[in-house]
C-alpha cells in the first residue's frame, strides 16, 4: 500500500523565514501534489511571494526543510533546482529574440541544438506565438510577453512551475482569457503549478487547491469549494468572497452542529469547525446568497430589518438590510429564480439562513 | 472625458509651438560659432603654407600632410620615404588611450556596479565621492601626481621605507606614468554612464537567468553585460576620445620620450619654432580618426535598432 502513495511534488516542513526581527513565514507545513494547480492566496505582505521565492531558491529559509519529490533542495541555489518561475513582470531578456528567450533554459542545461530549436518552436506554438519567434520582447504586447514568459519557464520541463502574480500586469479582459489558458496549459503539460495571487476570483476559478495565507501563516488549505463554503476562521471567510459576520454566543453544542444566540433576539443553528465551548463568544458567517429573504408577515427570524438599498447586478440583485440594532446585512437573490416576490426599499423583512449556510468561526 | 483631457493637453503644448523652435537657438549659436568656426579655421590652415615665425601664408599647399607621411630629406629633394615619426606618435597615443580605456573599464565597472546596487539613499554620496576630484583643476591634480611619483617623492620613499624596494622606482617619464595620469583623469567618465545603465538594470533578469539554470558567470556574460552594454560603450567613448588627444598627462608625466598627439599639436603652435599648418593637419587627422570610430559605433547602433 505504501508504495502506491505518490510523493508530493513539493513538501514544506516547518519552513520559517525571518528578516532580522520580522517573521515573514511562521512554520509553514504544506504538501503540494503532483500535477496539481495549487494557489497561494493572500493579501499583500502575507508572505505568499516570500514562500514562492523560498521554493525557487531566491530566499534562504531560516528553519525547516523544502523537499522536491522527496529530496531536500533547501541548500541548492536556484540554478540547481528543477523548478522554473514566471515572474510578475516577466523579466524577459530584452536583448534576445523571443526564440532565444525560450531556448535559454534548455541551452543552459546543455540540450542538443536540434532539440532546443524543436522544443522552442513547440513551446511557442503551444502559447500561440509561433509567428513571433524572431521578435524582441519590447515589440510584443503585455499579453504576448506573458506567454513568452510562460513558454520560457515551461520549456526546460520543470518538475514544478512557480507563477508569481503573472496576471496582475494585464488588463481585465486579457486576465480573464489568460485564466482559462493557464488552466488549460497546466492540464496539457501535466506540470505542477504553484500560483501566487491576491485575487480571490483568480484563485477560485483556476485552482485544484488553495492555501490561504495571512501574517506569514497558512490559514486554511482546501479546494475552492471548501475554502468558500467552509472557511476555518474569520480571516478566510472575510477574505474569500463576501460575507456577513455576526457577534454571537454559543448556547448549545451538539453532535452535528451547534446553536448560537444573537443576544436577546433569538438563536439559530449553525455548523462549526471543531467543537466550540458553550458560552464562548464567536463570529457567525453567512454569505449573502445563503440568506433567504421573506416578508416580515410570512416568517419569523432573529435576523431581519428594513431594506435600505437595492442594487441590481444583472444575474443577482443585492439588498442591504438594516437590523434594529444597526447591523447592515447583505443579501443576494438570483433574478432568474425570483419567486415572484418583489421587495422595495423600506420593506420589513425576515432573513432565514439556508441549510448549511450559517457557519461558526474561530477567530 | 479622456478626449477632452487629451485635447486640452495638446492645446497647452501647441501654445508653446511658435517659440519651441527657438529654444535650441542659443545652443546652435554657441556650437556654430565656437565649434564650427575654429574647426573650419584649422581645416583651412592645414592646407596653407607655413610662415617661419609661426602663422600662415595664404597659399594652398599639401606640405603639412606630406610632411606627416613622407620623409624627403633635409632639403626636400630626396626621393620620398615613409616618415614613421608621426605615425609612431599616433600609434603610441592610440595604444595609450586604448589601454587607459581598458584600465578604466576594469576598475570602473565594478565601482559603478557597487554604487548602483547600494540603497537609493546612499547612492548620491558615492556618486558625489566619484566626482570630488573634479573640484580641483586637472592641471593641479596632474602636477601633484608628478610630485607623488617622482624619484624622491612620497610613493618611492614609502616603498623604500617598507623595504619592498631598495632603489627608487623610475615611474615618472614612463608610459606607465602616462597611463596612471590618463586613468586618474578620466575614470569618472567611465563610472557615471555605466552607473546609469546598471541602475536601470532589472535584477529580476539575473534571477530569471539563475532560475533557468545559468551560473553566475553565465549571468554576467549573457544577461548583465549585454543589457548594460550601451553604458559601457558610452563610457569607453568618453574615456577613449579625450585620452587620445590628451595633453596634460603625457606632457607632465610622460616626458619627451613618450610624446603623444596632444603634445605634438601643442608644440606646433608654441613660440616661433612652430608650424601652424602642420599642427592643423595633425589635428585634422586626429579628428578624422575619432569621427571614424564614432561613425562605426553609430552605424552599428542604428543597424541594431532597425533589426
Amino acid at each position: 500500500m505504501e508504495g502506491e502513495i505518490e510523493m508530493p511534488a513539493v513538501e514544506l516542513q516547518g519552513v520559517v523565514k525571518k528578516y532580522g526581527e520580522f517573521v515573514a513565514l511562521r512554520t509553514i507545513d504544506l504538501e503540494i501534489k503532483v500535477n496539481e494547480f495549487f494557489t497561494l492566496l493572500g493579501p499583500s505582505g502575507c508572505g505568499k511571494t516570500t514562500l514562492l521565492r523560498a521554493i525557487a531558491g531566491f530566499e534562504d529559509i531560516t528553519a525547516g526543510a523544502i523537499l522536491l519529490g522527496g529530496e531536500r533542495i533547501g541548500d541548492l541555489p536556484p540554478n540547481k533546482r528543477p523548478i522554473n518561475t514566471v515572474f510578475q513582470h516577466y523579466a524577459l531578456f530584452p536583448h534576445m529574440t523571443v526564440e532565444d528567450n525560450v531556448a535559454f533554459g534548455m541551452r543552459m542545461l546543455g540540450a542538443p541544438r536540434s532539440e532546443v530549436a524543436d522544443r522552442s518552436r513547440k513551446m511557442l506554438e503551444l502559447v500561440k506565438l509561433g509567428d513571433f519567434a524572431r521578435r524582441r520582447p519590447d515589440q510584443l504586447s503585455g499579453g504576448q510577453q506573458q506567454r513568452v514568459a510562460l513558454a520560457r519557464a515551461m520549456a526546460p520541463r520543470p518538475r514544478v512551475l512557480l507563477l508569481d502574480e503573472p496576471l496582475s500586469a494585464l488588463d481585465l479582459k486579457l486576465r480573464h482569457a489568460m485564466r482559462v489558458e493557464l488552466k488549460q496549459l497546466q492540464k496539457e503539460t501535466g506540470i505542477t503549478f504553484v500560483f501566487v495571487t491576491h485575487d480571490q476570483e483568480e484563485a477560485l476559478t483556476m485552482s485544484d487547491r488553495i492555501g490561504v495565507m495571512d501574517q506569514g501563516m497558512l490559514q486554511q488549505v482546501g479546494t475552492p469549494r471548501e475554502i468558500y463554503e467552509k472557511p476555518n476562521n474569520r480571516f478566510v471567510a472575510d477574505f474569500i468572497g463576501e460575507t456577513n459576520l455576526f457577534d454571537v454566543r454559543v448556547s448549545e453544542v451538539g453532535e452535528r452542529g451547534c446553536v448560537c444566540a444573537f443576544g436577546e433576539r433569538g438563536s439559530i443553528g449553525c455548523e462549526a469547525t471543531g467543537r466550540p465551548l458553550v458560552g464562548a463568544a464567536c463570529h457567525l458567517s453567512i454569505r449573502p446568497e445563503g440568506l433567504d429573504m421573506r416578508s416580515r408577515e410570512d416568517a419569523e427570524s432573529p435576523l431581519g430589518g428594513k431594506v435600505e438599498q437595492i442594487v441590481y447586478l444583472g444575474t443577482d440583485t443585492q439588498y442591504l438590510v438594516r437590523t434594529p440594532v444597526g447591523e447592515l446585512i447583505t443579501v443576494r437573490r438570483q433574478n432568474a429564480v425570483a419567486d415572484g416576490v418583489e421587495f422595495s426599499v423600506g420593506d420589513e423583512v425576515s432573513l432565514l439562513p439556508r441549510p448549511g449556510a450559517a457557519r461558526l468561526l474561530a477567530d | 472625458m479622456a478626449g477632452i483631457g487629451g485635447r486640452s493637453g495638446e492645446s497647452s503644448s501647441s501654445a508653446f509651438a511658435p517659440i519651441r523652435a527657438w529654444l535650441i537657438l542659443p545652443t546652435w549659436l554657441i556650437i556654430g560659432f565656437f565649434l564650427v568656426v575654429p574647426v573650419g579655421t584649422m581645416l583651412v590652415y592645414s592646407f596653407l603654407t607655413k610662415e617661419f615665425r609661426g602663422g600662415v601664408i595664404w597659399e594652398f599647399s599639401l606640405a603639412a600632410y606630406d610632411r606627416f607621411i613622407f620623409d624627403r630629406g633635409l632639403f626636400g629633394d630626396e626621393p620620398p620615404k615613409l616618415e614613421l615619426t608621426y605615425i609612431t606618435i599616433f600609434a603610441r597615443s592610440t595604444i595609450q588611450a586604448a589601454a587607459a580605456t581598458l584600465l578604466c573599464l576594469i576598475i570602473g565597472f565594478p565601482t559603478a556596479f557597487y554604487i548602483a546596487t547600494r540603497p537609493v539613499s546612499t547612492r548620491a554620496i558615492w556618486l558625489f565621492l566619484v566626482t570630488v576630484p573634479y573640484w580641483v583643476n586637472l592641471l593641479v591634480r596632474t602636477v601633484s601626481m608628478k610630485f607623488l611619483i617622482r624619484e624622491s617623492g612620497p610613493l618611492n620613499s614609502f616603498l623604500q621605507w617598507t623595504g619592498a624596494i631598495s632603489e627608487p622606482l623610475q615611474i615618472i617619464n614612463t608610459d606607465f606614468a602616462v597611463q596612471l595620469g590618463l586613468f586618474y583623469s578620466y575614470l569618472p567618465f567611465m563610472v557615471l554612464p555605466i552607473y546609469a545603465s546598471v541602475e536601470r538594470y532589472d535584477f529580476a533578469l539575473s534571477e530569471a537567468a539563475a532560475d533557468l539554470y545559468a551560473t553566475r558567470w553565465t549571468i554576467l556574460r549573457k544577461v548583465l553585460l549585454p543589457t548594460v552594454k550601451p553604458g559601457i560603450i558610452a563610457g569607453c567613448i568618453l574615456v577613449f576620445v579625450p585620452s587620445l588627444g590628451a595633453f596634460l598627462a603625457p606632457d607632465l608625466l610622460g616626458g619627451a620620450k613618450n610624446f603623444m598627439i596632444g603634445s605634438l599639436i601643442e608644440e606646433q603652435f608654441k613660440g616661433n619654432a612652430g608650424n601652424w599648418p602642420f599642427g592643423a593637419a595633425a589635428a585634422m587627422i586626429l579628428l578624422s580618426m575619432v569621427l571614424v570610430v564614432l561613425m562605426i559605433y553609430a552605424r552599428r547602433q542604428s543597424g541594431r535598432s532597425r533589426e
